[in-house]
């Protein structure tokens, strides 16, 4: 694909310049979490970022421009750094995949050379093939649960439902209902919290972190027994990309289905979810 | 020296002069046309019993016919109640909603005409609190807590708003500053918007409907809803209008129906956005709300875009746990969706179908404990019910097949009846369709549980309907013997009256009197114990307007045993005489005929004095005005026929009880003047002992009458009038007496006079009163007993004292007109006589003394004139001598006799003086030349010609 656009420079006198160039650049950045790691491994250690892109043209050759607005346009085909594969554009805690676009314009030797940074955004192209849809039925019950310390403390409940798929468009909502059949105490909020989990390998291991993206609401107070709620969240733009595996790192997402009961009792289920887009 | 002349000849010279000359014939204030020519000769003399017999024949009072219609200050009154007026101050939006509603039809009953109901009835006392977080979106969840918070806790939460800026928690709110803050917001949202803000705008406009998540002090949470829906819809619309306003390619706007393909690719682009972020919302209502609010913005991305995002939206709502906010929702949502495409009928049956699912949730025990923590009864809490589902049923029911609204009645009637249900499907379903099935719906309200919903509201909602469709014919008294069964029976007065006053409507529509009686019975039978009344006086007032605007017939209305007891009471003044006011507006609106109808007479006479009677010194003038005219309006519709006596007995009593209302004394002493008038035409003009003593009477109700007036012109009017009465009837005396009171008042009449509230001088009046009173004089015969023409010169005697205006020439204008009148008086046979009456001419047929009297006392008048006319000698006052100079020589050349030496020398100086400074107009001064010349041809005025010789004409240059 081709990246155009135009450069616009805007004077009031004629403006001496030794050329102008634009520069792409595109890199994967790396950081290891305090967390997993220890705080000064995180600082020293972090992970060189991977660059996957990177070239640069020459736009005008140096010469003056006239007064007022000038406008170039430019094209500027995409070019991959080796055998290296052109991720989306994705802004994690740990990992961070962005794409610029850099004007310089060189000056002579008594002003600043000038620059402008424009981060463009990368979509990869659809997958071909069909998705093939994975519903998933769960049924929560207190006996379902893990992780309970005193399991005769819990109220009873039935929460069933579905997802309609966990592989999903990454452009299409998430989709599904949920149905409290029965619960002794009432039930204060139901939440899709949407999750996801980079990994970033190193040489001592991996690091794998797990950090929220957000949080629908889809039940605000004790809602109706026996009555399908829907579940429906729209992917956020940005901070999801297609489920990511690579050698080095990984993008993953997970939903989780809270639902806080009255008594501040907080059942959470976890689905994973694999995105792609097609 | 007055010329002799022959009025008949004259006048019929007049008539073919008049042709050209009638320049008074396109004035259409002015009542004379034919005498107006003849100004010149002589002084008015028509214009006397014209003014005054014009007001006593009309039926119909302008001023009360001003208010049979709607009244613009009643609206006014109306839309002025505090509550509305506070938040409807955004009239752009109520434009909207009309405008935008009208796509759906003008019989859809839109929801600004709702909001202003719901503001009103659904309001607190308790204190209320804003929670505003409006740094982060991730703020603590909503902790309202109980909205009656101690002081202490107040304290907390300053502390806390201390330390965190950006949250602002304001609580002990009143209603109305809670109000006053909703519309800062309002404000706030659209500054923001205007100055670009729009990340702040959203945020605003999210932590408001944050808002309506929060149902502590639940009787507000209606009113909370309107308040916020409205922040919302300005929103909604904002956005629309920003959109569409990308969409303005080459200046070419979009036109109303546009497809999504014709949008441009950055408002594609930025309505995406608002999506994405509304979609982002972490809490379930604001992101419910926001997203509704911009549901139109659908438009722009795709053609299905709505019809797939309502249903979404509706099934959203399902995940609202309170039942209260969820079917609030559900309402916005019909609303919005009925703005945006009414076409979409499915979504809002399953709304409907979604909350009769839910419904059950209102007795668990969620909503239970919630209404014991804020002590509201369960009938109350069902309440606050009505205005959502009512408009989520209006909704569906607008233009809705039969076969639908029998189906939501089944459904409703699975639910066991419910009150609730049954109540919004009347209020809000066709009133045809429920009267049609009356029975039926008196049926499932007897079968309702007592507990929940109050029956008394059903049984009104049900006579809401009835009052606007009929049912059927044979169903008709069952209905209202089932009905009134129940409504009969209710304890409190209060939910007592609300039931009767609608009840009332359908009785009078479809029974006879008989019914009527039975049921203004039973209302005063609930209403008296405990003076139950005094908390009802609206519904007891609008039970009386619909009494009268069925029955208006008054005989009928008055028959109806029961109708004055009831008005008994209205025991608060105020009301019982705006109560008195509509039935005396109803009469004069509906009766055609004048009456004498003792039943009628009584009762409206009972009413009057009760209007009457609540006048007092801090009473308006303008209500005393509008009590007056109604009054009269009642005093001019009561007639006897021919037996006069038993009038003028009547309009004494009404002179007794309404002694307080002048224009009620000046009404009755025209009505008795018309009746002194009436007499004569039917004795034709000879009275017999009897009428004569009987026409004395009516002279003396008035001669007594009129000194109780506080206005002098009233009364000054008024006696000459009676006296012109009292002279056609051929009582000299009296009409003697008349005028005398008339000369005596006039040196009382006062510098300035109020016309319509403001202050003007009296001069202009007193003028046109002179004259008039002059003109009549001329037929009034002199008493045996006093001097020659003794009126005449009473008056001109009043009139040298009266101190008049420095600058004016009032008084000189008069002394000319009294000239016209003396050489009138001088003729062999007057101009105009008064039937039956000898006047000067006939008592002194021309005697050579009573001339020369005349002649005296023309001398006297002409020698006030002159030196008047001396007295304008100075440099500022030339005009006005030019003119008055001018107005006398015309006066001269038309009654003086200029074969007089004397006269026709004063006559030639008069001309002189009028050029003499140059003001004279040149115009004028000509056509006054060829008048001269033109009488000169003929033979009695020859002597016109050697005078036309001495009149020179000065040219202007």
């Amino acid at each position: 694909e081709v990246l155009s656009g135009v450069v616009v420079i805007t004077s009031k006198d004629t403006v001496q310049h030794q050329g102008i160039s634009l520069t792409m650049e595109g890199s994967v950045n790396l950081q290891l979490s305090a967390k997993s790691v220890g705080v000064f491994e995180a600082f020293y250690n972090s992970v060189k970022p991977i660059q996957i892109i990177n070239s640069t043209i020459e736009m005008i050759k140096p010469g003056k421009l006239p007064s007022g607005k000038t406008e170039i346009p430019f094209e500027f085909p995409l070019h991959m750094k080796g055998n290296k594969v052109l991720y989306e554009t994705y802004h994690g805690v740990f990992v961070n995949i962005q794409y610029t676009l850099r004007c310089d314009m060189r000056r002579p030797l008594l002003a600043k050379d000038l620059t402008k940074t424009c981060e463009f955004i990368v979509h990869s192209l659809s997958q071909k093939g069909k998705l093939t849809p994975s519903p998933v039925d769960f049924t929560i019950t207190p006996e379902t649960l893990q992780n309970v310390k005193e399991r005769a403390s819990l109220p009873k409940f039935l929460i069933r439902g579905h997802l309609s798929s966990t592989n999903c468009i990454i452009t299409q909502p998430l989709t599904g209902e949920l149905v409290v059949e029965n619960a002794e105490a009432a039930v204060k909020s139901i939440e899709l919290q949407l999750v996801r989990v980079e990994t970033c390998g190193c040489a001592e291991g991996y690091a794998r972190d797990a950090t929220e993206i957000q949080n629908i609401q889809i039940a605000d107070g004790d809602v109706c027994r026996g009555l399908p709620i829907p579940i429906y969240m729209v992917f956020p733009r940005l901070f999801t990309c297609p489920t990511l595996e690579t050698t080095n790192f990984k993008v993953e997402f997970e939903v989780n289905i809270v639902v806080v009961l009255h008594d501040d009792h907080l059942i959470t289920e976890n689905f994973p979810l694999k995105l792609c887009r097609m | 020296h007055a010329r002799s002349r022959s009025y008949v000849s004259e006048f019929e010279v007049c008539k073919l002069e008049s042709v050209p000359l009638d320049f008074g014939d396109y004035h259409p204030l002015k009542p004379i046309t034919v005498t107006e020519s003849k100004t010149k000769k002589m002084s008015r003399k028509g214009s006397t019993s014209s003014t005054s017999s014009s007001s006593s024949s009309s039926i119909m009072d302008p001023l009360s016919s001003v208010l049979d219609g709607t009244d613009p200050l009643s609206l006014f009154a109306a839309a002025a109640d505090p509550v509305t007026t506070a938040a409807a101050t955004d009239g752009t939006r109520k434009k909207r909603d009309r405008d935008d509603n009208s796509a759906v039809g003008s019989d859809f009953e839109p929801w600004s005409s709702k909001r202003g109901e719901i503001l009103a009835r659904y309001t607190t006392t308790e204190k209320l609190s804003i929670n505003l977080y409006m740094g982060s979106e991730k703020g603590k969840a909503t902790t309202t807590g109980s909205a009656v918070s101690e002081k202490v806790r107040t304290r907390l939460e300053e502390l806390d708003d201390l330390e965190e800026g950006s949250q602002k928690e304001l609580l002990n709110l009143t209603q109305q500053d809670y109000m006053n803050r909703i519309e800062e917001l309002n404000q706030s949202l659209k500054d923001a918007w205007s100055s670009d803000q729009k990340v702040k705008a959203l945020k605003i406009v999210i932590q408001c409907s944050k808002l309506l998540s929060d149902a502590t002090v639940i009787q507000f949470y209606p009113s909370k809803f309107v308040l916020i829906t409205d922040i919302l819809d300005t929103f909604g619309k904002l956005v629309y209008e920003r959109i569409l306003s990308m969409c303005v390619d080459n200046r070419v706007t979009l036109p109303d129906n546009f497809s999504p393909e014709s949008v441009n690719d950055t408002a594609k682009e930025t309505c995406l956005n608002w999506f994405f972020k509304i979609a982002s919302i972490r809490e379930l209502i604001p992101r419910f709300y926001v997203e509704a609010a911009i549901l139109k913005c659908n438009k722009f991305l795709s053609k299905t875009g709505i019809s797939e995002c309502l249903p979404r939206l509706t099934s959203m709502i399902r995940g609202i746990g309170d039942p209260l906010v969820a079917v609030y929702a559900r309402a916005y949502l019909c609303r919005v969706g009925m703005e945006v495409a009414p076409q979409l009928k499915e979504s809002l049956n399953k709304n409907f179908f979604d909350f009769l699912l839910t419904f059950k949730q209102i007795h668990g025990d969620t909503v239970q404990n919630q209404l014991v923590v804020q002590c509201v009864e369960i009938p109350l809490y069902l309440t606050l019910y009505s205005p959502a589902i009512d408009w989520i049923l209006q909704c569906i029911a607008y233009r809705a097949p039969e076969v639908l609204l029998t189906e939501m009645m089944e459904r409703c009637k699975k639910l066991g009846n419910n009150a609730l249900l049954l109540n919004s499907v009347m209020s809000a379903f066709r009133a045809e369709f429920i009267a049609t099935r009356s029975m039926d719906f008196i049926g499932m309200i007897k079968e309702c549980d007592e507990s929940g919903f109050p029956k008394h509201l059903l049984f009104r909602s049900l006579g809401l309907n009835l009052a606007l469709a009929d049912p059927p014919e044979n169903d008709r008294l069952q209905i209202l013997n089932e009905a009134w069964k129940v409504i009969t029976k209710l304890k409190n007065p209060q939910d007592y009256i609300n039931c009767a006053e609608v009840w009332v409507e359908y009785t009078c529509r479809h029974f006879t009197k008989r019914e009527v009686n039975t049921v203004l019975a039973d209302v005063i039978k609930h209403m008296t114990p405990d003076r139950a009344f005094e908390d009802a006086y609206p519904q007891l007032q609008s039970i009386i307007q619909k009494v009268i605007t069925y029955i208006f017939d008054f005989s009928l209305l008055f028959s109806v045993e029961k109708f004055l007891p009831f008005l008994d009471m209205f025991q608060k003044e105020s009301v019982r005489v705006e109560v008195c006011k509509c039935i005396m507006e109803s009469f004069i609106k509906h009766q055609q005929e004048s009456t004498k109808d003792p039943v009628i007479l009584n009762a409206l006479l009972h009413i009057c004095k009760t209007m009457h009677d609540s006048v007092n010194a801090l009473t308006l003038e303008d209500e005393k005005r509008m009590l007056a005219a109604l009054i009269n309006g009642f005093i001019k519709m009561v007639s006897f026929g021919r037996d006069f006596e038993q009038q003028l007995s009547f309009y004494v009593e009404a002179r007794s009880m309404f002694c307080n209302l002048e224009p009620v004394l000046v009404q009755l002493i025209h009505s008795v003047n018309q009746l002194a008038m009436e007499t004569r035409k039917v004795m034709k003009g000879n009275h017999s002992r009897k009428t004569a003593a009987f026409v004395r009477a009516c002279v003396a109700f008035c001669f007594i009458t009129i000194p109780s007036l506080s206005s002098i012109f009233t009364r000054l009017n008024l006696y000459l009038h009676s006296g012109q009465v009292a002279l056609a009837n051929q009582c000299l005396s009296q009409a003697d007496a008349f005028f005398k009171a008339a000369v005596s008042l006039v040196p009382e009449v006062p510098k300035m006079i109020s016309v319509d509230g403001k202050m003007r001088p009296s001069d202009a009046f007193l003028l046109e009163f002179l004259c008039n009173f002059f003109s009549t004089l001329l037929v009034v015969p002199d008493h045996p007993e006093q001097g020659v023409l003794f009126l005449v010169r009473g008056l001109l005697n009043v009139i040298q004292d009266y101190t008049w205006e420095d600058n004016s020439d009032d008084k000189v204008r008069i002394y000319t007109n009294v000239l016209h009148l003396l050489s009138a008086m001088t003729q062999e046979a007057y101009i105009y006589h008064v039937d039956k009456v000898d006047s000067n001419d006939t008592l002194y047929g021309g005697d050579s003394k009573f001339l020369a009297e005349i002649n005296k006392l023309c001398e006297t008048v002409i020698a006030q004139i002159l030196d008047h006319l001396k007295t304008l000698g100075k440099e500022e006052t030339l005009k006005r001598q030019s003119q008055l100079a001018l107005y006398f020589f015309n006066t001269i050349l038309a009654h003086g006799d200029l074969r007089n030496n004397k006269l026709n020398q004063l006559s030639v100086n008069l001309w002189n003086l009028a050029q003499k400074h140059g003001f004279a107009d040149t115009k004028t001064m000509v056509k006054t030349l060829e008048y001269i010349k033109r009488r000169s041809e003929q033979p009695e005025t020859s002597h016109f010609t050697d005078l036309a010789l001495r009149l020179p004409l000065q040219s202007r240059t």
